[in-house]
């Protein structure tokens, strides 16, 4: 059976280029970068140039901006709890949005459960954007930080960042974004965007997992992560994954490079998914914005079935994708997503999200179309809510 | 993380459908909690001769939906109103215990069949089964 991955989102393969240019820093060049000697001085080179790779692609001004992370989750929390505690002196109100990803989101709410933050959770519209005007009623006296993602994981939103980022910088509050989802995918620049905090994640675009980033713009008051060695400018101590930074340097400049390249497949192939399921299936609904939208994201709500369901079915035909419904999450609530974006319950359960990445083709979009209507109709003839 | 067996009757589900002028009509869930069963029942000398059942649900929810009708098919009402959510998992050679609340539901709708069978009143919905307190730092989240 041919197999058919459109679960980008969640991770995606390493590119055989970033395998290739890691794989000396393993046995050959495995020097600890610390250590004075010829062996540590080849990984401490191997790093500086992952670094000014991966600082282009954002257009960071200093390479001493980028701190390299175990990955998106660690460079949310670093930044998250890093401000929280350089600032607490000054306030503690943060704003974020009710559709950030739990490792902005959790962070959020230890914050408030555990150190006595309060938090404003943005709502969003049907479509999943956040109202650049509601971030600014919300700024108070005591806000130390503004987080909001770049684009959304699920749905594929894309937020307006720039012009959050302008309303942050008037009223002189710190602003985060967590543009893991958008690294390597869109066009991303730190001084365009107005951010002085960015997360991202290596695996989101041909990179390796375990790997990521934080930038942290010159001048942002922000406490250390990682206590301990002095390594990354003494802010993230720890013996440098080196093999694992010289992946996502190599992923960094080859997405650079293609970038424009990779935007228009994607959109032509999620475009192609999208008006595909629209004429093959009826009572379906698209979530997410329409436009404002990850080129590789596709995220429809299939009405009168599950979405654990539709997946398994899926899988049994070789198609991995993913879904927000409950039974995917180990919770009895669906996706939070989803339920912000005014879903029912009954609607959000069956979610259906397939994530397009590079290597994705129209062969394969044309078999999940082929796929997808059997899969359908066959629950809905087993759906006691379904009625012809 | 599912059984061979729980596959097996999610792939090629046993009397699926509905019964036209079943003796017995039970529904439990609803959409909120992401399953529904439905399930019909025809009765004849006190002995459950046909069943048949619709599921909105995941892959648990239907496979102990299929799994259920086969296990009281012919027994009697006596028989098929002692089945079990337990025996219902048990028959699948187990569920992932995050799917108890989804398996949960096969011998309740069988249950208020019955019920609806015998002239009981029942209580609708799942309340039995809604939002066990779950806690927003340990679940996880692979998107
Ligand atoms: C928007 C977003 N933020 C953060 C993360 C976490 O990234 P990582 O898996 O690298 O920790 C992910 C992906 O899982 C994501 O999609
Ligand atoms: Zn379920």
């Amino acid at each position: 059976m041919t197999k058919v991955y459109m679960d980008n989102g969640a991770t995606t393969p390493v590119d055989p280029k970033v395998i290739e240019a890691m794989q000396p820093y393993f046995s050959e060049v495995y020097g600890n970068p610390s250590s004075f000697h010829s062996f540590g001085r080849e990984g401490r080179n191997a790093i500086t140039e992952a670094r000014d790779k991966v600082v282009e692609l954002i257009g960071a001004d200093y390479t001493k901006e980028l701190i390299f992370t175990s990955g998106g989750t660690e460079a949310d929390n670093y930044a998250i709890k890093g401000v929280a505690s350089a600032l607490e002196a000054k306030g503690k109100h943060i704003i974020t949005s009710a559709v950030e990803h739990h490792a902005v989101l959790h962070t959020c709410k230890y914050l408030e459960k555990r150190r006595g933050f309060e938090v404003t959770y943005l709502p969003v519209d049907e479509d999943g954007l956040v109202n650049p005007e509601d971030v600014k009623d919300a700024i108070r006296e005591d806000t130390i930080l503004i987080t909001i993602m770049m684009a959304n994981n699920e749905v594929g939103t894309i937020q307006p960042i720039a012009q959050i980022g302008e309303i942050a910088k008037e009223a002189g509050v710190t602003f985060h974004t967590d543009a893991v989802q958008a690294v390597g995918t869109i066009p991303v620049d730190v001084n365009e965007l107005n951010v002085d905090l960015l997360s991202l994640s290596g695996h989101k675009f041909n990179g390796p997992k375990g790997v990521g980033a934080l930038y942290i713009r010159k001048g942002t008051r922000i406490n250390k992560f990682m206590h301990g060695g002095a390594q990354e400018r003494n802010r993230r101590a720890t013996t440098e994954n080196v093999p694992a930074i010289v992946g996502l340097g190599k992923a960094a400049e080859i997405a650079m490079e293609g970038l424009e390249q990779k935007q228009e497949k994607l959109v032509s192939l999620r475009d192609k998914l999208i008006s595909g399921i629209e004429e093959r299936i009826d009572h379906i609904k698209l979530n997410g914005h329409r436009e404002k939208r990850l080129p590789g994201n596709v995220n429809v709500s299939i009405k009168y079935i599950e979405g654990e369901s539709i997946l398994m079915k899926l899988d049994l035909a070789g198609i991995a994708a993913s879904s927000g419904s409950a039974c995917t999450s180990g919770s009895l609530d669906p996706s939070h997503v989803l339920l912000s974006m005014g879903l029912t319950h009954e609607v959000a359960h069956g979610s259906l999200r397939l994530t397009l990445g590079k290597y994705n083709t129209k062969a394969e979009v044309d078999r999940v179309l082929e796929v997808l209507p059997k899969v359908v109709a066959d629950l809905r003839s087993m759906s006691p809510i379904y009625n012809g | 993380m599912y059984t061979d067996k729980v596959m097996d009757h999610f792939e090629n589900p046993r009397n699926v459908g509905e019964l036209e002028g079943a003796d017995g009509v039970g529904t439990v869930g609803n959409a909120k909690c992401g399953d529904i069963m439905k399930m019909y029942i025809k009765v004849a000398d006190d002995k459950i001769t046909d069943i048949k059942f619709k599921t909105f649900g995941c892959g648990a929810a239907i496979a102990t939906s299929s799994i259920a009708t086969e296990l009281v098919k012919g027994k009697s009402v006596k028989e098929a109103q002692e089945l079990t959510n337990k025996a219902v998992a048990e028959a699948l050679g187990g569920l992932p215990p995050a799917k108890m609340h989804c398996s949960n539901l096969a011998a309740d709708a069988l249950k208020k069949a019955i019920d609806n069978y015998l002239g009981l009143e029942t209580k609708n919905e799942c309340e039995d089964h809604h939002h066990h307190e779950h806690n927003d730092f340990d679940h996880g989240c692979s998107i």
